[in-house]
C-alpha cells in the first residue's frame, strides 16, 4: 500500500480553480466570440470600434485612469519615502492609518468622499472625479512602494554617499532604480481598479461621467451578453499589457496586501 | 535630516493622512445629528441610529447585513478548508505542476473584480444556475481561497526541513503527522487566512453584484450601492458607514496584531 | 563495543534516480550490527539519500535493503524500527522539549509512567536534565541537539541514522559533541549510521568509513585503512593532506614519479604501467643534509600549524611537494627528501586517455559530444569511430565561443606540476585535462582540442 503523496492534497482546489476561475475566463472568450446568430465571429470587436460612444467612453477612461495614477505617484512616492526614513516599524500607528483605508469598502469610501464634495458645495463633475479616485487609491500606491523601500538595504545608500554622491544623487541614482518594482507594483494596484471601475465613477459624478466599466456593465446588465463579454476581453488586454510592463512576479507579491 | 526638514516630512505625512480621512470623519460626525442634508448640524440625536434598525430603513437592511455576515463566514470557512489543504499539496508539488496551479491561484488576485464578476456570472448563465445565495458563496470562495493559500504557505515555508519525515520517523502515520505537527505549527497562517477572506469578502461589490440574481438577494454593499443610485446620500448611510468602518477597523488591528506577534517569533 | 558479525543492514544493488539524474548507482553495503558507519562524501555524493532510503522517505528505483534479512521495501517509515537525527534537528516548535522527545512513545501508547521514566532517562543521558519545560526554540544550537539525539533514541531503535547531525554547530562544539556521541554509542550499543562531509569527524567517530562520490562507493575501510591505502585519487585527496602524483609503475616494489624511481611495497600493476601515486605531506623525511635522502628541492614556503610546520618545497625537477615536519625552514634554503617504501601509496588509474565515439562528417571534422571538432582522418563520411584524446590533448577557453563545445570545471586535482580537471560538458559526459592554467572550480569554459596525440580508430561494433 502506498500513502497518499502529499502533493496530492492540491487537487480538490485545482478542480476548483478549473471550474471556478479558467472555466469562467473561458467563458468570457466564448461569448465574445459568438456573434448574433451564434457561431464564431468577430462582430463584438467591429461594433465597438464602430460606436464612436463606446471608444470614447474607453479612451476617456484611459485618460482618467494614467492620471490618477501619475497623482497618486507623485502625491505617494514622497510620504512613502517619508515614511520609511522615520523609523517607524510595520505596525506603528502613522503605517497602519496609511494601509487602513485600502481594507474599508471602495463605495463606502467613495460615498464619504461625495458627503465631503457635499459637504464643501462642491458641484460634482471631473475634477471631483479624479479627486475622489486619487483619494480612494493613494494607499494602494503608498504601501508597495513604502514596503520596498523599507526593505531596502540601507548600506546601498550608504554606499553611494561613501563613492561621493551627494544626498540628492543617492536618490535619484540608488533609491529611486532600487525602489521601480514598488513603484511598477504600485502603478498596477493604481491603474488596474481605476480603468476597471465602475460604482466608484457612477457614484463620484452622479452619473454625469461615464467610464467603460459602467459601459460593460450596463450591456451585461441589458443582456447584451456577448457584446459586454467582447468589452470586458478589451479591458482584459488593456490590464494584460500594462502587467506586462512590470514583472509579474513583483506584482503578484504586493497584491496580496502586505498585510499578512 | 535637519529639524526643519523633519517638521516638513512629518507635516506632509499628517496633511495627506487628513486629506484621505475628513471625509470619514464628517460622516461620522454628521451620523449624530438628523438634517437631512449633510453639513447642517441639528443639534446632536441617535435618531439616525435608531433609524438602521428600525422602520422601512431597518428591515431590509438588517437582512443585508445579516447576508453580508453569514456569506462572509460561509465564504471563510470553505476557503479557508479548500485553502488549507490546496497550501499543503503546492507546497509538496514540485515543477511544472506548481507553477501551473500557482499560475491559476494567482488569476483571482490579479484579476480586476468586475472581470472575475462577469466571467462567474456568464459561466452560471451558460450552465443554467439559477444565481442567489449560493453563486454568492461559490464566486467569493474563488475569490477568497488564494489568499489562504497565500497566507498559510509562508508557515509551511518556515518549517524547519524534515518536520514531517521526522514525525514518520517516530511512527506517525501520515494523517497523524499532519494533525499533530504539521497544523499546529500553520495554524497561525489558517487562522490569518480565515480573518483575510471574511474581510475580503464582506467587502466585496462588483462580484457579488453580478452573482446574486435577480432574486432580491442584498449584501451591504449592494445594498448602499442601489441606494446611492437611488437618491443620492440617504441620511441612514452615515450612521452605517461610521459603523462598518470601526468594524474594519477592528478586524483589522486584529490581524496587524497576529502578524506583529509572529514577526516577532 | 565490537562489532559482531551479524548483518543488520544490506544494501544490495540500490539505485535511485531523481528526473532521469541518477543520484545513487548500484550500492553494495553491508552493516553489522553494532558498527558505527560513516557514509562520508561531499555535497551531492548521495549520502544522504541513502541514510533516506535506509530510513523510508524514498524508495530506491532498482535494489533491495534488508533488516537483519529481511526486505523492507513495502515497510512505511513509520513502522520501521529505524530513527533518525536530523541536519537541523526538525524539532516540533508547538511543543516543549518533554513532549518532543516523548512524540514517539505517546504514539505507541505507551504508558504515561514508563514515558516519564524513559525521558527522563534520555534526558540524563543527554546531559539535559532540567530542561523538560523548555520550549525548543529558546534552546541553543548544542542544546537542541541533544534533544532530537534525546528524541531519536528514546524509541530504542535497531539503528540509529544520524544525517550531518554536528553541522550546525560551531567547531568546539562540534569536537565535544563528537566525543558524547561516540560514548554514547559504545555505552548503548546500538548501530550508528552517520552521514557528513567532514572527513576529520568521518576518522574520529567511525568503525567504518564508506566514502561515496557521485552517487557511487568509492571505499570501505576502517579509518587507518581509508588514510593509508586510498584505492583512487578522490579517496586520497578527500581524506586528509597528500601529495597525488602521475607515476610509472616500473615492476613490483619499485615506482617512479617527480623524476626519480622509488622502492615500495606494492606489487601486481604491470610493468612500465601509468598509475597514480600518494605520499601524505607527514611521510616526506625532510632534512639539511644530503646523506641518505633520495631527492633535493628549494622551501618555497613555511607555515607554522599549531603541531606542525607545513611546508612547500619545490623540487629540482619542477614537481611541487607539500610536506609537514616539526622543524621549521627558511624559504629558498636548500633542502633533502626521503620517501619510505611503505609511505608510498600506488594507485591504478582510472582511465589513461579520454576514450570517446565520434561520428565522422567529412575528412576534416568528426562530430564528438555533440560538436564537430576538426580532425583529420581517412574514415568514410558517417561512419562510427573511437576517438583517444590524451589528456593534455585539450585546450579550455574563458570564451565559451571559442570552443567547439562548453562545459563546467567539475573537479581540480593537483599533480605537484599540473592541475587535473573533470569537465562535466552540458549533456554531462566527464573530460579529463591536464593544464598548467588555474581554474576555480564551477568555471564555465570552452573547449577544443589541441591537435596532437588524438588517436582514431574504427569503433567495434559489439561494443553497443
Amino acid at each position: 500500500m502506498k500513502p497518499i503523496k502529499r502533493s496530492a492534497w492540491a487537487l480538490p482546489y485545482t478542480v476548483f480553480l478549473v471550474l471556478f476561475v479558467a472555466l469562467p475566463l473561458v467563458m468570457v472568450l466564448i461569448y465574445a466570440f459568438t456573434g448574433r446568430g451564434g457561431g464564431v465571429s468577430l462582430e463584438n470587436f467591429v461594433r465597438f470600434f464602430h460606436s464612436p460612444e463606446d471608444l470614447h467612453t474607453f479612451v476617456y477612461s484611459i485618460e482618467i485612469a494614467l492620471i490618477t495614477t501619475v497623482l497618486c505617484l507623485l502625491l505617494g512616492y514622497p510620504a512613502a519615502w517619508i515614511m520609511s526614513n522615520s523609523n517607524l516599524n510595520r505596525s506603528s500607528v502613522t503605517v497602519m492609518l496609511f494601509i487602513l483605508p485600502m481594507w474599508i469598502n471602495m463605495l463606502i469610501r467613495t460615498l464619504a468622499t461625495v458627503a465631503l464634495f457635499d459637504f464643501l458645495r462642491a458641484p460634482l463633475g471631473e475634477a471631483t472625479l479624479i479627486f475622489g479616485m486619487v483619494y480612494n487609491f493613494l494607499p494602494f500606491m503608498i504601501y508597495p512602494i513604502y514596503n520596498t523601500l523599507n526593505k531596502m538595504d540601507k548600506s546601498y545608500a550608504e554606499a553611494a554617499q561613501d563613492l561621493g554622491a551627494t544626498p540628492i544623487k543617492v536618490f535619484t541614482k540608488v533609491t529611486v532604480p532600487l525602489s521601480m518594482p514598488g513603484i511598477w507594483s504600485g502603478i498596477l494596484m493604481v491603474f488596474m481598479p481605476t480603468i476597471s471601475t465602475f460604482a466608484v465613477a457612477e457614484l463620484l459624478t452622479m452619473n454625469k461621467i461615464k467610464l467603460f466599466g459602467t459601459t460593460i456593465q450596463e450591456n451585461i446588465n441589458s443582456g447584451m451578453w456577448n457584446y459586454g463579454a467582447a468589452l470586458a476581453l478589451i479591458m482584459l488586454a488593456i490590464i494584460g499589457i500594462t502587467t506586462l510592463f512590470s514583472d509579474s512576479e513583483q506584482s503578484s507579491e504586493v497584491e496580496t496586501g502586505g498585510l499578512i | 535630516m535637519s529639524t526643519a526638514k523633519k517638521i516638513l516630512a512629518k507635516g506632509y505625512l499628517w496633511l495627506l493622512l487628513f486629506f484621505m480621512y475628513a471625509p470619514i470623519v464628517i460622516i461620522a460626525i454628521f451620523s449624530f445629528t438628523e438634517a437631512k442634508v449633510l453639513g447642517n448640524w441639528t443639534g446632536f440625536s441617535m435618531k439616525l441610529y435608531q433609524n438602521l434598525f428600525s422602520g422601512s430603513v431597518g428591515g431590509s437592511l438588517l437582512k443585508a447585513v445579516e447576508n453580508t455576515l453569514s456569506i462572509g463566514l460561509l465564504s471563510a470557512f470553505f476557503s479557508t478548508l479548500l485553502g488549507s489543504v490546496a497550501a499543503v499539496g503546492i507546497y509538496n508539488l514540485k515543477g511544472r505542476s506548481r507553477q501551473a496551479v500557482t499560475f491559476l491561484n494567482n488569476i483571482p488576485m490579479l484579476n480586476p473584480d468586475i472581470i472575475t464578476g462577469i466571467a462567474l456570472f456568464l459561466l452560471f448563465v451558460a450552465v443554467g444556475i439559477t444565481q442567489g445565495y449560493v453563486t454568492v458563496v461559490l464566486a467569493h470562495v474563488s475569490f477568497c481561497t488564494p489568499y489562504v493559500v497565500l497566507s498559510v504557505m509562508p508557515k509551511l515555508r518556515q518549517m524547519a526541513p524534515n518536520t514531517y519525515e521526522a514525525a514518520l520517523d517516530l511512527g506517525a502515520t501520515p494523517g497523524q503527522a499532519l494533525r499533530k505537527v504539521i497544523f499546529p505549527q500553520i495554524r497561525p497562517g489558517v487562522v490569518s487566512g480565515f480573518i483575510l477572506a471574511f474581510t475580503l469578502s464582506i467587502d466585496d461589490f462588483a462580484v457579488t453584484l453580478f452573482t446574486k440574481g435577480n432574486q432580491g438577494l442584498e449584501t451591504l454593499s449592494t445594498y448602499i450601492y442601489a441606494d446611492a443610485r437611488k437618491g443620492g446620500l440617504t441620511p441612514e448611510l452615515r450612521p452605517l458607514m461610521t459603523v462598518v468602518f470601526l468594524v474594519v477597523l477592528v478586524l483589522l488591528l486584529i490581524i496587524n496584531r497576529r502578524s506583529a506577534n509572529n514577526n516577532k517569533k | 563495543m565490537v562489532a559482531s558479525e551479524k548483518h543488520i543492514l544490506d544494501l544490495q544493488n540500490v539505485s535511485k534516480r531523481y528526473d532521469g539524474k541518477t543520484i545513487l548507482d548500484n550500492i553494495n553495503l553491508y552493516i553489522r550490527e553494532g558498527e558505527f558507519v560513516t557514509l562520508l562524501g561531499p555535497s551531492g555524493c548521495g549520502n544522504t539519500t541513502t541514510l533516506r532510503l535506509i530510513a523510508g522517505f524514498i524508495q530506491p528505483d532498482d535494489g533491495k535493503i534488508l533488516l537483519e534479512g529481511e526486505d523492507i521495501a513495502g515497510i512505511p517509515p513509520y513502522q520501521r524500527p529505524l530513527n533518525t537525527v536530523f541536519q537541523r534537528y526538525a524539532l516540533f516548535p508547538h511543543l516543549d522539549v518533554y513532549d518532543n522527545i516523548a512524540f514517539g512513545l505517546k504514539l505507541q501508547k505507551t504508558p504515561t509512567d514508563e514515558i516519564d521514566r524513559r525521558v527522563r532517562k534520555v534526558l540524563k543521558m543527554v546531559a539535559m536534565t532540567d530542561y523538560e519545560d523548555r520550549d525548543v526554540d529558546s534552546l541553543s544550537g548544542g542544546q537542541q541537539q541533544r534533544v532530537a539525539i534525546a528524541r531519536a533514541l528514546v524509541n530504542e531503535p535497531k539503528v540509529l541514522l544520524l544525517d550531518e547531525p554536528l553541522s550546525a554547530l560551531d567547531r568546539k562544539m562540534r569536537e565535544d559533541m563528537q566525543i558524547e556521541l561516540k560514548e554514547m554509542h559504545q555505552k548503548l550499543g546500538i548501530t550508528f549510521i552517520y552521514v557528513t562531509h567532514d572527513q576529520e569527524e568521518a576518522l574520529t567517530l567511525s568503525d567504518t568509513i564508506v566514502v561515496m562520490n557521485e552517487g557511487r562507493i568509492q571505499q570501505i575501510g576502517t579509518p587507518t585503512e581509508i588514510y593509508n591505502e586510498p584505492v583512487n585519487c578522490f579517496v586520497a585527496d578527500f581524506i586528509g593532506e597528500s601529495n597525488i602524483l602521475d607515476g610509472t609503475f616500473i615492476k613490483n616494489g619499485l615506482v617512479e614519479f617527480i623524476g626519480h624511481e622509488f622502492e615500495c611495497v606494492d606489487k601486481g600493476f604491470g610493468r612500465r604501467a601509468p598509475v597514480d601515486v600518494v605520499v601524505r605531506p607527514e611521510d616526506v623525511y625532510i632534512r639539511r643534509s644530503q646523506s641518505g635522502t633520495q631527492f633535493s628541492g628549494t622551501v618555497r614556503t613555511c607555515t607554522f600549524k599549531g603541531v606542525h610546520n607545513e611546508i612547500f618545497v619545490d623540487t629540482d625537477e619542477g614537481y611541487e611537494m607539500m610536506i609537514q615536519d616539526y622543524n621549521a625552514f627558511e624559504p629558498g634554503e636548500r633542502v633533502h627528501m626521503l620517501i619510505k617504501p611503505e609511505d608510498i601509496q600506488v594507485m591504478r588509474k582510472e582511465c589513461t586517455s579520454n576514450v570517446l565515439s565520434g561520428t565522422v562528417r567529412d575528412a576534416e571534422t568528426v562530430r564528438i559530444l555533440g560538436g564537430d571538432f576538426p580532425v583529420a582522418n581517412s574514415f568514410e563520411v558517417g561512419s562510427e569511430v573511437k576517438v583517444e584524446v590524451p589528456f593534455d590533448g585539450i585546450e579550455l577557453m574563458d570564451n565559451l565561443d571559442d570552443g567547439v563545445i562548453s562545459g563546467e570545471v567539475h573537479s581540480i586535482l593537483y599533480k605537484g606540476n599540473h592541475y587535473h580537471l573533470t569537465v562535466r560538458t552540458e549533456d554531462g559526459d566527464s573530460l579529463y585535462v591536464d593544464t598548467n592554467d588555474i581554474w576555480d572550480k564551477g568555471d564555465l569554459v570552452g573547449v577544443k582540442f589541441i591537435g596532437q596525440g588524438i588517436k582514431l580508430s574504427k569503433a567495434e561494433d559489439e561494443t553497443d
